[in-house]
């Protein structure tokens, strides 16, 4: 088995190409704006690598997500460069999937890198990915409704006073509905959202013995507030609104106040994507009993598998991709709001981006506060703020937010969604062998 | 079966097998590699995520899965999926077939119109129904229900299997179309004649002549449909991702949950032994009886 | 206007409706591809200005033509393929068949109802230590195997339908099998042959589970090119469109340009 994976790709790169010294590097991302702009500027990097070809191989996020997974996990060898999550990181960085980052170029500025986004892509302090972008949650809301409304946003809104204000804002004659939150199922959708509001209420996804705790009061408390507050003041068919359709109906203006990831400020505030530009105010992500946990941590990055057969021209991508000279790149050519945020120091340091982005220091302090090692009132035994850090996370939360998604369409109850997800749940756990 | 044969043409079932041999043989090994190996890893502990956590398992991933209550929720929307499909397509079919076959202005165009959706791939035509035609805000049939003041249904969370219902029943009942049209040309036209002189109606004639001439074509219907219905994936992957809830998880799913969600390469394999399984009782009572069918 | 005119006239409004009812979301596909992404969101419209801005894009981030090319080699190679092994044993099941072939048949078909995703993985093993992953061949292999149940089992059913008197008529002449099968069978099923091969290339190019999941760049058809544009951020109906017309525009012209072939083989066996 040793013997057969050498063999056929690099058999083949050497027949077909013309330039017999260029070697192939296959990238393999998710189709987000981001990431689009990337490969249209990659241009730049061949040129100044005339010895590297790039392949790219552009996917929405779940294919690609399984995609990667079955090809790293099997030791496939297709892909070169790999985009992956703060989640994917450390986890598969432990089972030696990952080549560790090392001998950074001293151009690179690893200090300038943000600390708690690098700390997330890192597994017993050696860093595994380099990251694209990073995003923590806040809260977007229309600034010409509050106004008209008389309502005054306060410096922490609590997600009482959200219930208020989306009453009172909630105009479906007029297509603006009071709120707009994710309902659409998976662990990176709806769940992302819902483990904060649950962190917030206080609960957690497991105790210290790995017990699931989604049947317990806090749990309960957050989803029937959830499902109360979307169903009343939501938007039609919110059920299947993910971050990409959330992010289309507010920038249309059909929301007057939205919580979601902090990546999304960019597209709003530029007037050719978003209806709502010049209308648009911020405040943090709501909390409720405790701070802790209300907004989340996300980076989506760049690493080499351990299974490449081109690492060092690999490592010269992902470097390119994730310098600083790549974002200035991006500000001149795509504009300073399309620029990758939430990575490096010296982006919300540059004045050209402060003057296009007001939202920059805000977005650079959630990203800050964020602390995935303590992100739940009592403590628990993971890491993560909107999941939780281990394999099995990625099937539970796809269940459990399946669950929540059928309380909210109204085809369960609260109890009975949490029910089922509960037990769904500590199946999973016993057959992983987390609980004896 | 005892149609006239050439003497001393199967001696020794040499040259039959010699024949059949590339096709049963391939076959063979690519059902019997993977099905050994699924069978293998049924029995085994073996999940892609966690490499140190291998070994013997027993029936444990079977017992699992049994005691799942996912398994026959799955099951009965499996069933009920291929059985609205199978009676939409066929029905819809066997009308527009009598109607596509009538003399009528530009029929060769509204047939080929009419049977195109069978070329769509799969995922492009969910895409399609989710995007532009059933959202709840952009999409067509939105925008027809607010034509008459009512408010837009949002399909894939109110309706959930209809939904895909109407979806896969949109890219087969073409296929249902083509092959009952095809069948109906070969009618006798002097039969119907013969009946019309006799004094019977448009609706006894389709009752008594028509349909039992097209009974063949309709077991090829169902036969063909089936392969491809019991295993319906794309479909629901683009559109409700098997929710909500269980709404619209049938078994190729539940086994998609298991193998590339959770990477339990171990319960994906009994499900997949289960789904085999399922199958093969589908087989034994539907082919059988349309197999009867293709023997005349 | 006398009543059979106006009975035809009836009928055929209504089978115009119904065609234009049941093609109406590929229409609709094909006209959102050519407007802009705000007209794509607006209310329905027919009266908008076409652009080609949508394609230029699609263009500008995946080559088609590469995409393209792999989905015509791939649907066509393993339809070639499949009806070589196929046309020998189909022959031997419907002129020489033993107490097991209905068995056999059956237990082909069934074969095509294991949900293909229960045994990814062990494909996927099996493909990493052959080198096939991402390779046209390796795709080939596999849509020839998945398409040969049914491509079995159809020619099966034509050549069951010939007239045997034909044949016997050959093998009093002295026909070997092969003559027989290459001077008899063949023309004589010709129809059958192509009407079975269509279906097997339809299915091959549509097939969207192990073109996704075995190839990456080098052997990547046109299901993998959709995916890279299916629920991107933002704005992306009039994208998605222009790339979904793109990737079925190849097939549905064949479908209409091979349809009557189509509707002639199957007139021939199994339906008739």
């Amino acid at each position: 088995m040793k013997l057969s994976y050498a063999l056929p790709l690099a058999g083949m790169v050497a027949f077909s190409c013309f330039a017999a010294a260029a070697e192939t590097v296959t990238v393999a991302t998710v189709n987000n704006n981001d990431m689009v702009i990337m490969q249209r500027l990659s241009d730049a990097f061949e040129k100044s690598h005339p010895d590297i070809d790039l392949e790219w191989v552009v996917l929405e996020e779940n294919v690609l997500r399984q995609r990667l997974t079955t090809d790293i996990a099997t030791h496939g060898g297709q892909f070169d460069v790999m985009t992956i999550g703060t989640y994917e990181a450390p986890i598969w960085a432990q089972r030696g999937w990952l080549t560790p980052i090392a001998d950074l170029p001293a151009d690179y500025k690893p200090d300038d890198l943000l600390k708690p986004v690098i700390d997330g892509l890192s597994y017993k302090d050696q860093p595994y990915a380099l990251p694209f972008y990073a995003e923590s949650s806040m809260m977007y809301y229309r600034k010409d409704l509050f106004d008209k409304a008389g309502i005054e946003m306060t410096d922490q809104p609590t997600w009482d006073e959200v219930h208020d204000w989306a009453a009172k804002l909630n105009d479906p004659d007029h297509g603006v509905a009071g709120i707009c939150l994710r309902g659409k199922p998976g662990w990176g959708e709806n769940m992302a959202f819902v483990t904060t509001l649950v962190n917030t209420y206080g609960g957690r996804w497991f105790d210290m013995d790995w017990k699931p705790e989604i049947d317990s009061r806090a749990w309960h408390e957050a989803i029937n507030f959830y499902v109360d507050l979307l169903k009343n003041y939501g938007p039609a068919g919110a059920s299947s609104n993910g971050f990409n359709e959330n992010l289309a109906l507010f920038s249309r203006g059909n929301c007057a106040m939205w919580v979601d990831a902090t990546s999304a400020a960019g597209k709003l505030y530029n007037p050719k994507e978003s209806k709502v530009a010049d209308k648009l105010g911020f405040a943090p992500a709501p909390v409720a009993a405790t701070p802790k946990g209300s907004h989340w941590l996300w980076s989506w990055a760049l690493a080499i598998p351990s299974s490449s057969d081109a690492k060092d021209a690999a490592g010269e991508f992902i470097t390119w991709a994730t310098s600083q000279d790549y974002i200035k790149m991006v500000g001149e050519k795509e504009g300073w709001t399309s620029v990758p945020p939430g990575t490096r120091e010296s982006t919300y340091a540059n004045e050209k981006y402060q003057e296009a982005a007001p939202f920059a220091d805000f977005v650079l302090d959630a990203i800050r506060d964020a602390d995935p090692t303590d992100s739940t009132l009592k403590p628990s035994p993971y890491t993560g703020v909107q999941y939780a850090g281990i394999p099995e996370f990625q099937a539970i939360g796809t269940q459990v937010g399946q669950m929540i998604a059928a309380a909210l369409t109204g085809q369960m109850s609260v109890d009975q969604a949490l029910g089922s997800a509960q037990r769904a749940t500590q199946r999973t756990m016993e057959r992983a062998g987390y609980i004896k | 079966m005892n149609k006239p044969r050439a003497a001393g043409r199967t001696v020794g079932g040499l040259r039959p097998l010699a024949l059949q041999a590339p096709a049963v043989t391939l076959l063979f090994l690519w059902m019997i590699v993977p099905l050994a190996m699924t069978v293998w890893f049924s029995l085994q502990r073996y999940n892609l995520l966690m490499p140190t956590m291998a070994g013997f398992a027993g029936l444990e991933n079977y017992e699992y899965l049994f005691t799942d209550p996912a398994l026959w929720t799955s099951m009965i929307n499996t069933l009920l999926l291929v059985g609205w499909v199978l009676v939409i397509t066929v029905v819809g079919g066997t009308l527009l077939a009598v109607l596509f076959q009538q003399e009528f202005f530009g029929r060769g165009i509204a047939r080929v119109l009419v049977i195109s959706p069978f070329f769509v791939m799969p995922t492009v035509s969910a895409l399609v129904w989710k995007n532009l035609m059933m959202h709840p805000a952009n999409g067509i049939f939105a925008w027809i229900a607010q034509l008459f003041g009512t408010q837009p249904v949002d399909w894939f969370s109110s309706l959930p299997l209809t939904s895909i219902v109407m979806i896969v029943a949109w890219q087969w009942l073409p296929f249902a179309l083509l092959i009952l049209l095809t069948a109906i040309q070969s009618l006798d036209e002097d039969q119907v004649e013969a009946a019309r002189m006799d004094g019977a109606g448009p609706i006894a004639i389709f009752f008594f002549i028509t349909l039992p001439h097209l009974k063949r074509a309709i077991s090829v219907v169902i036969m063909i449909e089936m392969i491809f219905l019991l295993t319906v994936f794309a479909e629901i992957f683009v559109t409700t991702s098997g929710g909500p809830g269980l709404a619209t998880t049938n078994l190729a799913y539940l086994i998609y949950i298991r193998a590339l969600l959770d990477f339990d390469v171990g319960m994906a394999s009994a499900g997949g032994v289960v789904a085999i399984i399922l199958a093969n009782i589908v087989a034994i009572f539907l082919v059988r009886l349309v197999a009867r069918n293709l023997e005349d | 206007m006398n009543h059979s005119t106006l009975k035809r006239f009836a009928i055929g409004l209504l089978a115009w409706v119904i065609a234009f009812i049941i093609f109406f979301p590929i229409f609709w596909m094909v006209l959102t591809g050519f407007k802009t992404e705000v007209d794509a969101v607006s209310d329905p419209s027919l009266i908008f200005t076409p652009t080609l801005d949508s394609y230029a894009e699609v263009q500008q981030r995946a080559d088609y033509f590469k995409f393209a090319w792999n989905s015509v080699i791939v649907s066509f190679g393993s339809t070639i393929l499949a009806l070589l092994i196929a046309i020998p044993s189909a022959y031997s099941m419907a002129f020489m068949p033993t107490k097991r072939t209905k068995g056999t048949l059956l237990w082909m078909l069934s074969t095509k109802m294991l949900p293909p995703v229960g045994v990814l993985v062990p494909i996927y093993l099996l493909f990493r230590d052959t080198g096939l992953l991402d390779t046209r061949t390796g795709l080939v292999i596999v849509y020839t195997l998945m398409n040969l149940p049914i491509v079995v089992w159809m020619l099966y059913t034509f050549f069951k339908d010939l007239p045997r008197d034909i044949l016997e008529a050959g093998r009093m002449d002295g026909a070997s099998t092969l003559q027989e099968v290459l001077y008899l069978l063949m023309p004589l099923t010709l129809p059958g042959i192509a009407s079975t091969g269509l279906l097997s290339v339809i299915l091959s190019w549509n097939e969207a589970f192990w073109s996704l999941n075995l190839t990456t760049s080098q052997a990547a058809p046109l299901t993998a090119y959709i995916a890279s544009f299916s629920s991107p951020e933002g704005l992306f109906w009039a994208k998605l469109s222009a790339a979904s017309t793109m990737a079925i525009a190849p097939i549905l012209v064949f479908g209409w340009l091979t349809q009557k072939q189509m509707v002639r083989g199957l007139t021939f066996g199994a339906v008739k």
